[in-house]
């Protein structure tokens, strides 16, 4: 049998029965295009989370007090553990690789400017803080390199608490008051945007030592450490821990690296996207069983017409390619449609929400489309396996 | 030349043996016009089965122009199928999504010949059978007589050496159905074997030889 013909064949037999096929393929359809949407949305998340994440540099490492152990008990819990201070940022600036170090206190606070008052987020860290997150300064400039224990009372202002408390007025020299304390604003920073809910335009920096003694505490809550692009992020974490370890005389914080966080966090995010993707392929299976169904009612209303073909020297395998062929038809017809459903509905999607784009991954595109043909050959074998063994004498009766 | 060597078939029916055969032997001569007569059930239609390879008999022997068919597989009797035998049914069987010159391409498409080539053997088929301005009618836009006259230009578009007819006219009025005898008798004229099944005493006394069945057995054999 020429191919062409074999196509013509088994395309007339689908066409033949216009209204259920085209619901057999709509099952498909259906499932192809909920795996491909899924899929793209599932990418489109990643690509953001990620892209969130590595906006501050993929050369970070943050060190937090407290050890989480496999137990799951943090360390900071026990009353023994030593905090981080700013004297161990004094001492991990040393080590080599190091480019900068920040310490970090953050807490919530009114700022008060003029009549105007806003609650905004106060970061309390060191001059390097701009360095290591990328961050630009809009106006004036940012921390100066004061001595952490004795700095100044200087604030840069984030974009947002800018706008809103002074509006299109200068800033720059004016004093703010923050937690009943006086600032004077050196600097304003550019937008940065949000970062996971976080606003980092709604916040306002200041030296580390003074937000200690606005909140209250004696120790830092994190020190961010900015390493060499060259240098391997957990060579650098060992260097870090054992320099610590020294200093506590035990294992009392937890490194994270950004590499191991990225590393983390996309094992999630693929894991996430193959979940909604095989959540889609559960239609697709259900799509399957549709073939199956219409294949089995095909077979058994063309019983004659198997016979006939028996009649007239059809092998058996013929016969099983013929349908076989008839279900992977239907299920590539329906998979291009789910295609096109899959990629107009993430397209639809990427208009409705621009700031989380579904990314069409090709590769999965390519596999759901592969799938559709297996779940037609799959579903197709059992009804063409039927009608090769049907008997000559038989299915020539059924007419 | 089609022999037969004492061809039995035994249907079991639940603990019950149906006898649809016993001891049947026939030779037949290329070019030979059979009549297959005999009562219902009298087991017409499974020696016709035999016959064309669609049915394996129980014990016996079958040669086909010097092979022993019989013992042939699945797949050779097939290829024998394909090309010796034509067969033309009391209901037509014709695919009914398919147009008549698409009905009649069909045994060619299905052995793999090409599309250009088909068209001038069953154009010329449609017109020898007179149906050559219903070459796009499919089967429920035809008269009883000409689905069976596409049938059975079907059937002989291999160029079968033998054609095998179970009551071709039984589905058909009078006047379809003597021309319908008159087409399977040219075909005979120009060389083809034909072994027809028939009910109807007229149209077996047209037949060079009628075989009577009866309850499995061939009971006499008359030359006419
Ligand atoms: N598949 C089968 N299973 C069981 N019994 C069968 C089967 N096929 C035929 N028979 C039996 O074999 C016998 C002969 O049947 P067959 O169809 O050959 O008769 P026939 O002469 O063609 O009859 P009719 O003129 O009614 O077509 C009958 O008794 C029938 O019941
Ligand atoms: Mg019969």
């Amino acid at each position: 049998m020429q191919i062409q013909d074999f196509f013509r064949y088994t395309f007339n037999g689908i066409r033949a029965q216009r209204l259920r096929s085209f619901l057999t393929t709509l099952g498909i359809a259906v499932g192809i295009g909920a795996v491909v949407l899924l899929t793209s949305l599932g990418e489109g998340l990643h690509r953001f989370v990620l892209a969130e994440f590595t906006q501050f540099g993929t050369n970070l490492i943050a060190i937090n007090p407290g050890k989480v152990t496999t137990h799951g008990v943090s360390g900071a819990l026990l009353s023994n553990v030593r905090p981080l201070t700013i004297e161990d940022t004094a001492i991990l600036k040393q080590l080599p690789q190091i480019l900068d170090v920040v310490s970090v206190v953050q807490g919530n606070g009114a700022i008060k400017a003029g009549g105007r008052q806003r609650r905004a987020t106060i970061y309390g860290v060191d001059a390097s803080a701009a360095r290591v997150w990328k961050f630009a300064v809009a106006a004036g400039r940012f921390l100066p390199d004061d001595p952490p224990r004795s700095a100044r009372s200087f604030v840069v202002l984030g974009s947002k608490v800018r706008q809103e408390l002074f509006g299109s007025n200068q800033a720059l020299g004016m004093r703010i008051r923050i937690g009943g304390e006086l600032f004077r604003v050196i600097g304003s920073m550019e937008s940065k945007g949000q970062m996971l809910g976080f606003d980092l335009d709604d916040a306002v920096y200041i030296p580390a030592a003074k937000a200690m003694a606005l909140f209250n505490r004696e120790s830092l809550m994190e020190i961010d450490l900015l390493h060499t692009a060259g240098s391997s992020s957990s060579v650098v974490a060992e260097k870090v821990r054992k320099a610590l370890q020294a200093r506590h005389g035990k294992e009392d914080f937890t490194i994270t690296t950004q590499e191991k966080m990225l590393e983390i966090l996309g094992g999630v995010l693929n894991t996430l996207t193959i979940a909604v993707g095989a959540l889609g392929g559960i239609s697709l299976l259900v799509g399957g069983v549709g073939i199956l169904t219409i294949m089995s009612i095909t077979v058994n209303e063309r019983t004659g017409e198997i016979g006939l073909l028996r009649a007239m020297g059809v092998e058996q395998s013929q016969i099983l390619t013929l349908f076989l062929g008839e279900a992977v038809l239907l299920a590539a017809i329906g998979g291009l449609a789910g295609l096109g459903l899959g990629v107009g509905g993430s397209w639809l999607f990427s208009l409705a929400v621009p700031a989380l784009p579904a990314h069409i991954s090709w590769t999965y595109v390519a596999s759901a489309e592969l799938l559709a043909a297996f779940v037609g050959l799959l579903a197709g074998v059992l009804p063409a396996r039927r009608a090769a063994r049907l008997h000559p004498v038989e299915a020539l009766r059924a007419e | 030349m089609i022999s037969l060597q004492n061809i039995e078939r035994i249907f079991q029916v639940g603990d019950e043996e149906v006898h649809a055969l016993r001891d049947v032997s026939m030779t037949a001569t290329d070019g030979d016009h059979i009549a297959i007569m005999g009562p219902s059930g009298s087991g017409k239609s499974s020696l016709l089965n035999i016959l064309g390879l669609l049915d394996r008999p129980d014990t016996g022997s079958y040669e086909l122009d010097g092979v022993k068919v019989s013992e042939l597989d699945e797949k050779e009797q097939a290829r024998i199928r394909r090309h010796k035998i034509g067969f033309v049914f009391q209901f037509f069987h014709l695919v009914p999504r398919l147009t008549a010159f698409d009905n009649i391409a069909l045994p060619l498409m299905l052995a793999g010949m090409k599309q250009d080539e088909r068209q001038a053997r069953v154009t010329a088929a449609l017109a020898a059978f007179g149906l050559g301005n219903r070459a796009q009618h499919r089967p429920d836009q035809l008269s009883g007589g000409q689905r069976q006259r596409v049938a059975i230009a079907r059937a002989t578009i291999m160029q079968p050496s033998v054609i095998l007819a179970d009551e071709p006219t039984g589905n058909l009025d009078r006047n379809s159905g003597i021309e319908v005898v008159e087409i399977l008798e040219e075909l005979n004229r120009q060389g083809i074997t034909l072994i027809m099944v028939t009910h109807d005493p007229e149209l077996g006394r047209r037949a060079q030889r009628q075989i009577l069945m009866v309850d499995g057995r061939i009971e006499r054999e008359a030359e006419g």
